[in-house]
């Protein structure tokens, strides 16, 4: 009769989600900007990712070796293959083989296993990787294959690809070029006024994703409505997103309506850079976000104060990297001071007073 | 000249700054508290010696030289322990720790002669009892010491652990499944 | 977003999985059959345990009392049905230990003979202190598993000025449905204790809250309820924990019961609709409190269903007339899934607080299989007391105690609602149970230590006090003797 020596609390149900079911959901809504960054970019673009998504399980797999873990069981959560997938949309799509594995060997190692592993690490791995990438290989991670979609008679074909991937480009100028944000700032160092350099933007085509850029730069639609269904599925929750954007919106709005000629529109700032995927991707990342509703706004708000002041005035085109980064060191900050209220107790944690009848 | 000005003015820093320490070492003094006294006043201060030591005050000296662990006395628990660590400003994790089981002492009642010499060693006055009359060990008074045991003669006192009802019965930590993916 | 603007009245929750549907569609079964042997524990309420009265070997008659309350804050315990004592022993207690307890065995023989008792006419021309006595004579505890004697309850009540009255029909746990039949099928019975319950700690009005998943319940107790202009139906949302009494407070009434506070003392005062049946039971018919309604349900029991059932049945007893699958059964659970206890095996008795027992197969079971923590902090957008679960649970897992303290732990209600919904199967509930049960075995260790401090200093102090008598003594001796060796050497100089 006996059934269950050791005694288990409650509750005894559940309900029906896992870290698995989470990682994957979240990779489910990155797969139309990835399917569709993919075929923009061509062959290259693929080995890439797939390198970099392939290394960043191995490097995981071999850490968790080292620390004496069954590495099985962590691998299947797809937390590693996540953070690859997420290191790949932020380099160029024809960048070399190596970027894409060293990114995924900082990711992995440097932004996540040397703290502990899954749930420890204080930065956005992926954000780690890209920002010390971008700081140590400048030419690598700022060279821009221009779109040439796959099956397109100027696109690089398979053999091509691995050449480009394993080997470096045969002509580089001739298949890349900037960023919208990377022209602009150049441009301005010129002296030259926005509605002179943009002169042969399209606002539309930067919306659909059909221009320079990482996969996770270029479509601002698709990341978008991924992320909107992430939100729907109740896996991210608005606050990150809409404070960001919100915080970016609006400040680009105040310096445009101020300054036109220096200052973007909150558009062109919507539609370029990493903002959409940051917005709905990065900075949503449980481990390195706040914990409570109001944290999450602050912590929202200043990714996008400090992305727009870094695109603004700093000295790099885009700043989403370093502005998720910084923030992420402000999060133990943010949630030792916003933290919801106790049941009976004030703010303070002091017990309520008894109201006078 | 350059050179000279730079070591003259950084001496005279040095010098100026230095005064200022030493003044302020002076003046602003933090008399050394009597760590032992109040090491002691912690301990239960029974002597006992289950720690080792022939008494409290000894084993709040080697406490105090770092000679014990913070984890010393069995009567004290962990409790004590933790207080003997903040005190001493240790790290203490207590998860390393194995928490001594308690024992009491309990009378067998039929070998019990009633010689009182129990009674009289222990010192926490947890054997009740007469002349003549069985004894009784209280057992929430009792702190394990074992004095009585050696002196009784029929060897009618032994150790039993603590026993666990509906009052003092706790759950256990979650166990972290072994070599699984849980992070400590 | 209304958060920023007014205060909430629901914080955080679940929605649970209802499996309800079931036992809700069947009457209460009224044909369980009086078992052979009832094994009633002395200890079935919050407080001290009741004292027996009775001796082994002693007939007792049906509704006879077993054993007395003892002390302010106990309850008194019945016999549930006539026989004969056969021991009052200890026994495996109805808890995830089974330690045992200590208990009467009863004999039932099957004739369940009723002891005459004395019914009041009308019993609101009595006194409140009197209805209070009849309800604490009737071993009545709260039926929604707190088992805080009501009697007790109802005279705080009426030495705080209550204004309100709530009735707690909630049953936000899933499985149970038996306070969803007993509205349905008793509502008369239940307004008719809400009322005496309201002249015995003298209050206005009571609000009778029923989630809004029990519709029928709901239209049977506002049609009970109609008469009486002084009591109020509403319905609540289903949400778990909404029957957690604060929450329902807050929702209810808008106010918060401060930390360390009674509901009574901000004019609230709740009970289970179970509580207001037993109560009209008890002065009415003059039937103390020796059966309830229990839900007998999960996924191995074959034959689910709502059975009414005397106190000290073991719960054996009720699969065989449940017809439970002990084979598929992976968990025995006492109460609900949320909040309920697990029980080591089924040879043990049901008790007043025992208001569902459930037969879960594996798959209906929350996966154990624990995850690392990767701070979704869904845990802390479902808490409803506003807590931390993560960061607590990271600080005990160090066996940072105090921390875990200054986050909260001790506003822990142990609701379940973290461990429900983490995505790492982090069994968030249990390390807060450890936690707070180390807390107190600490404080308890603390408490002992400063009792032997001063045991020995009193010894001390005694053996000291001997030691100087004797001295004074050996002093006095040789004071004497130094005197008659002075007398003597006068002598022998006079001679």
């Amino acid at each position: 009769m006996m059934l269950q020596l050791k005694p288990s609390s409650g509750a005894h149900v559940g309900a029906n989600t896992s870290v698995s079911h989470i990682m994957w959901q979240v990779m489910l809504a990155l797969m139309p900007a990835t399917v569709f960054g993919l075929w923009c970019f061509g062959w290259p673009a693929i080995n890439l990712f797939v390198i970099t998504v392939l290394s960043a399980v191995f490097f995981e797999a071999w850490c968790l070796r080292l620390a004496g873990r069954i590495a099985k069981p962590i691998l299947l959560d797809g937390s590693a293959a996540l953070t690859g997938w997420l290191v790949a949309m932020t380099l160029p799509p024809w960048a070399p083989w190596w970027i894409g594995v060293v990114g995924s060997g900082l990711a992995i190692i440097l932004g996540k296993q040397v703290y502990g592993g899954l749930g420890q690490n204080l930065f956005n791995p992926a954000m780690l990787a890209r920002v010390a990438l971008l700081i140590s290989f400048p030419i690598e991670m700022t060279t821009w294959a221009n779109v040439s979609p796959l099956f397109f008679s100027h696109s690089p074909g398979l053999a091509e690809s691995w050449h480009i991937t394993f080997s470096g480009l045969y002509t580089i100028d001739a298949s890349t070029g900037a960023t919208t944000l990377g022209y602009i700032k150049t441009e301005f160092s010129q002296n030259r006024l926005l509605t002179d350099i943009l002169k042969d933007y399209s606002g539309f085509l930067n919306f659909i994703g059909w221009s320079r850029g990482s996969l996770g730069e270029t479509s601002t639609l698709l990341l978008g409505l991924g992320g909107l269904w992430l939100i729907r599925q109740g896996i991210i929750q608005w606050q990150i997103p809409v404070s960001l954007l919100l915080t970016v919106t609006l400040l680009a709005g105040f310096f445009h309506s101020l300054d036109s000629e220096h200052y973007a529109s909150p558009w062109l700032h919507l539609n370029s850079g990493a903002l959409m995927c940051v917005a709905f991707f990065i900075a949503t990342d449980y481990v390195t976000s706040p914990n409570t509703p109001t944290g999450q706004l602050v912590f929202g708000a200043g990714c996008g104060l400090l992305i727009f002041v870094i695109r603004s005035w700093g000295a790099y085109p885009e700043g989403a990297g370093f502005a998720v980064l910084l923030m992420n060191s402000a999060t133990p900050l943010i949630d030792y001071y916003i933290h919801p209220r106790i049941y009976g107790r004030d703010r303070k944690g002091k017990p309520l007073e008894i109201p006078k009848a | 000249m350059y050179v000279l000005s730079a070591i003259v003015s950084l001496t005279l820093l040095g010098l100026f700054l230095g005064l200022l320490l030493g003044i302020a070492a002076k003046y602003l003094k933090v008399k050394s508290s009597p760590i032992v006294d109040e090491l002691e006043s912690l301990l239960p201060g029974s002597q006992c010696g289950q720690c080792g030591f022939p008494g409290c005050r000894p084993a709040a000296e080697a406490l105090a030289e770092g000679k014990a662990s913070a984890t010393l006395c069995p009567p004290g628990g962990s409790a004590l322990a933790e207080q003997i660590a903040s005190l001493l400003g240790l790290e203490l994790d207590l998860s390393a720790v194995k928490e001594p089981e308690l024992l009491v002492a309990r009378v067998s009642e039929a070998t019990c002669t009633g010689c009182t010499r129990c009674f009289k060693v222990c010192p926490t006055d947890a054997i009740v009892g007469a002349p003549k009359q069985i004894h009784v060990v209280v057992a929430d008074a009792c702190i394990g010491c074992k004095k009585c045991i050696e002196v009784c003669p029929t060897e009618c006192l032994q150790m039993h652990p603590v026993e666990v009802t509906l009052r003092n019965w706790r759950w256990n930590k979650p166990v972290l499944p072994v070599a699984g993916n849980v992070l400590c | 977003m209304l958060s920023f603007f007014s205060k909430p009245r629901i914080q955080g929750g679940v929605h649970a999985e209802q499996h309800k549907a079931t036992t809700a569609a069947l009457a209460i079964a009224n044909n369980f059959p009086i078992p052979k042997k009832l094994y009633i524990p002395l200890q079935q309420h919050v407080g001290k345990p009741a004292e027996p009265v009775i001796k082994v070997g002693e007939k007792v008659l049906k509704g006879q009392l077993l054993a007395y309350s003892q002390g302010l804050i106990s309850a008194p315990v019945h016999a549930p049905s006539s026989g004969i004592i056969l021991d009052v022993n200890d026994y495996p207690a109805p808890h995830p230990s089974a330690l045992p307890i200590r208990m009467i065995v009863l004999e039932t023989d099957d004739k369940d003979q009723w002891l005459t008792t004395q019914i009041a006419d009308d019993p609101f021309r009595l006194n409140p202190e009197e209805i209070t006595l009849r309800v604490g004579a009737a071993g009545i505890v709260g039926l929604g598993g707190a088992t805080f004697p009501t009697a007790v309850k109802l005279n705080m009540g009426r030495e705080n000025h209550i204004d309100t009255l709530i009735i707690n029909g909630a049953e936000c746990e899933p499985y149970l449905s038996c306070d969803d039949r007993l509205m349905q099928e008793r509502a008369a019975m239940i307004i008719d204790g809400v009322r005496l319950m309201l002249h015995g700690m003298s209050g206005e009005h009571a609000v009778v809250a029923i989630e809004d998943n029990k519709p029928q319940a709901f239209v049977a107790m506002q049609t009970a309820a109609a008469p009486f202009p002084q009591l109020k139906v509403m319905q609540i949302p289903t949400r778990y924990p909404m029957g957690w009494d604060r929450q329902l407070i807050r929702y209810v009434t808008g106010r918060e019961v401060p930390v360390g506070c009674r509901s009574s003392e901000i004019g609230v005062t709740i009970h289970n609709v179970g509580t207001a049946y037993a109560v009209h039971k008890a002065i009415r018919l003059g039937q103390p409190l020796l059966s309830r309604v229990i839900t007998v349900a999960g996924g191995a029991v074959l034959r689910p269903m709502n059975v009414e059932v005397p106190f000290g049945t073991l719960i054996s007893e009720l699969f065989d007339f449940c017809e439970a699958d002990l084979g598929k059964t992976a968990r025995i659970i006492m109460g609900g899934p949320m909040m309920g206890d697990s029980l080591p095996h089924s040879g043990l008795p049901t008790v007043k607080a025992t208001s569902g027992i459930l037969a879960l197969t594996q798959n209906e079971l929350k996966n154990s299989d624990e995850q690392a923590c990767i701070r979704c902090a869904s845990c802390i957008s479902v808490c409803p007391a506003g807590l931390r679960p993560l960061d607590m649970a990271n600080n005990i897992r160090i066996n940072q105690l105090d921390a875990a303290v200054d986050l909260g732990l001790k506003d822990c209600i142990s609701c379940g609602c973290c461990s429900y919904i983490c995505p790492s199967n982090i069994p968030l509930v249990q390390y807060f149970k450890y936690a707070s049960g180390e807390v107190a075995a600490r404080q308890q260790a603390q408490h002992k230590s400063e009792q032997t401090k001063r045991l020995i200093d009193a010894r001390n102090a005694r053996m000291e006090r001997i030691a100087q008598l004797q001295r004074e003594e050996e002093q006095i001796r040789l004071a004497a003797k130094a005197e008659r060796e002075r007398l003597k050497a006068e002598q022998e100089a006079l001679a």
